[in-house]
């Protein structure tokens, strides 16, 4: 059943919420990150993904693969929505005992394709996942959701090449290019700009979208494979911290928890989109 | 053990369509028949084996069965990270074969010498570690690893190394194999020098010494229950292995021996905790490094008072 934008646009923001709350419970996640990415991954999961959350291993489901780990509150909270698993898991996250780590473990949370938090892998993971599919002429789809951030790994690139030589068009890689990675921006520690010529010289076809903008990554999501033979990449660029004024663009939310006041005034915030 | 490896690997893909074979660019014209065969399961990753362990653990986590083959220090450390997180932490059955075990490429250097191999891996959760010393163990453990439920890692000398094994035998990754009995002393080894811990014994036999040989081919999990054994019937145990002493099996050995208050003397012969600098051949190296059957003998002899 796919979702209005309006209707997508109201889930991510109750995501954010829950976010929100897993994080003070915890008393520390990768916040900002999360609100960077939750609209793309709302997006996806809803209206994109051919998957059953009855069945996390059926054998031609769509396969997401979330390569930046440490966003992960993003991640459990839109499977929570799908249904993978009962929504009252979320408390346990971080905690001892807990359901749910810092990162993803494809062993214990019902679909989290591959466990991730070191950067820079779940490229690699993908193109063996597409390669797979092509080669047992599946029409499933292989996405991986990457960070900028890991962008600066050597084996992520060593993954694009090799996408491209395969012509693995059943593979498409959703960049959050929120533009800061934990110390600072990236482009001014290490620079991966013009980032969409980079990977077109690595022969993917590239779509650059505002990764907040529920119409652009719907309509851009319902386009792929760009072009027959080519994985497609889309740079969705994003705010990092994105729906709470006080964390946006500002470093120190990439892992923090708010105080009690900064959490009323980000749960104020982030309502006011839920009564659109 | 590279052909044997080969060999095995074209006839097991004949009866299974999901073994695939990826290297790093290494194995010239090794693997043409494979690729002839097997077009679209032969993927040259080119010189990227970070990328390389990783697609395979992608495809195995898509019900595929891939080997991943190029030289030992660059599959396991290089990508070591990747074998860990993808490979390990995953527990996917991703076929891991090195070549060029301990000196093997000895005069190609330091660099492509594989001398802490098994001690980093061994330290792996969920990974089996597999040294066959010859041709025939290598088609064996190759054959046992399609079935393996998890990782493991084959460790392969080079080619053209004597033969050990005459004939098949009951292979059991795990069960390590008594190659000769005696109780004076015990060599237990792995590996390509288990022909150097073979010539010593025969050797040591012409002066009324009787040596027994136990040949571990699996490091991880190493066979407890042997090594426990012998220590009943010896005072004195010797381990050898193309690798450093430090972490590989003289330390596996070790370890079984200490935690079970056994009283035997151990000695590790191996490569002291030195790159192997120099230019020269294997045997060149392993000569240099005391892998021999005249340094080994004169350790015996040593702590046997004879």
């Amino acid at each position: 059943m796919t979702k209005t934008i309006n209707e997508l646009e109201k889930i991510a923001a109750g995501l954010r919420l829950e976010i929100l709350d897993m994080v003070i419970r915890a008393n520390g996640g990768h916040i900002g990150g999360s609100f960077s990415v939750i609209d793309t991954l709302t997006a996806l999961y809803m209206n994109i993904l051919n998957h059953d959350p009855q069945n996390p291993s059926w054998e031609n489901r769509d396969r997401l693969l979330y390569s930046k780990g440490h966003s992960c509150l993003a991640l459990y909270t839109v499977l929570g929505e799908c249904g993978y698993f009962g929504k009252k898991l979320l408390k346990k996250y971080a905690v001892d005992d807990g359901a749910f780590a810092g990162h993803p473990e494809r062993e214990f949370i019902p679909g989290v394709e591959i466990t991730a938090g070191s950067l820079g892998h779940g490229h690699s993971l993908g193109v063996g996942m597409a390669l797979a599919g092509k080669i047992d002429s599946k029409d499933y789809r292989v996405f991986v959701v990457s960070s900028d951030g890991e962008l600066n790994e050597g084996s992520t690139w060593e993954a694009i090449m090799s996408a491209s030589q395969y012509n693995l068009d059943n593979l498409t890689m959703i960049i959050d290019y929120n533009k800061y990675i934990s110390l600072g921006t990236i482009n001014s520690i290490m620079n991966i700009d013009p980032l969409k010529k980079r990977f077109e010289s690595f022969g993917w076809a590239v779509n650059e979208i505002d990764g907040h903008n529920m119409e652009e990554i719907i309509s851009s999501l319902d386009k792929i494979p760009f072009k027959k033979g080519k994985p497609s990449a889309i740079i969705a660029n994003t705010i990092k911290g994105k729906g709470v004024s006080f964390m946006e663009n500002v470093p120190m939310w990439h892992f923090r928890a708010p105080s009690p006041e900064e959490a009323l005034q980000a749960r104020e915030e982030l309502k006011k989109v839920l009564k659109k | 053990m590279r052909d044997a490896f080969n060999t095995e690997l074209n006839r097991l893909a004949s009866e299974d369509e999901n073994i695939l074979l990826l290297t790093a660019d290494i194995g010239f014209q090794v693997f043409d028949e494979f690729r002839r065969n097997y077009p679209d399961r032969f993927y040259n990753v080119g010189v990227a084996e970070t990328n390389m362990i990783g697609m395979a653990t992608g495809l195995a986590l898509s019900k595929k069965k891939p080997f991943v083959y190029t030289i030992i220090p660059f599959l396991t450390m290089r990508a070591f990270e990747q074998i860990r997180t993808d490979v390990c932490i995953m527990n996917q059955p991703v076929k891991i074969v090195g070549v060029g075990g301990g000196v093997a490429y000895g005069t190609l250097g330091p660099t492509h010498h594989s001398l802490v191999d098994l001690a980093i891996l061994r330290t792996l959760p969920n990974m089996t570690v597999v040294t066959p010393c010859d041709p025939i163990e290598t088609m064996l453990a190759t054959r046992a690893s399609i079935d393996h439920n998890g990782p493991i890692y084959i460790r392969l000398g080079k080619n053209g190394e004597p033969i050990i094994h005459k004939n098949e035998y009951e292979f059991v990754i795990g069960k390590s194999v008594e190659l000769l009995s005696g109780n004076d002393a015990v060599i237990i080894s792995c590996g390509f020098v288990t022909n150097v811990a073979l010539d010593t014994a025969r050797s040591l036999s012409d002066d009324g010494i009787n040596i027994g040989v136990l040949n571990m081919h699996t490091l991880k999990p190493i066979d407890t229950s042997a090594i426990i054994d012998i220590a009943d019937k010896t005072n004195l145990i010797l381990t050898v292995e193309e690798h450093n002493i430090i972490g590989g099996l003289g330390s596996a050995v070790a370890e079984v021996l200490s935690e079970n208050g056994c009283n035997a003397l151990h000695k590790r012969i191996g490569i002291r905790d030195n790159f192997c600098y120099g230019v020269g051949s294997q045997d060149f190296h392993l000569e240099k490094n005391g892998i021999s059957v005249s340094n080994i003998t004169q350790i015996i002899k040593k702590e046997l008072n004879k």
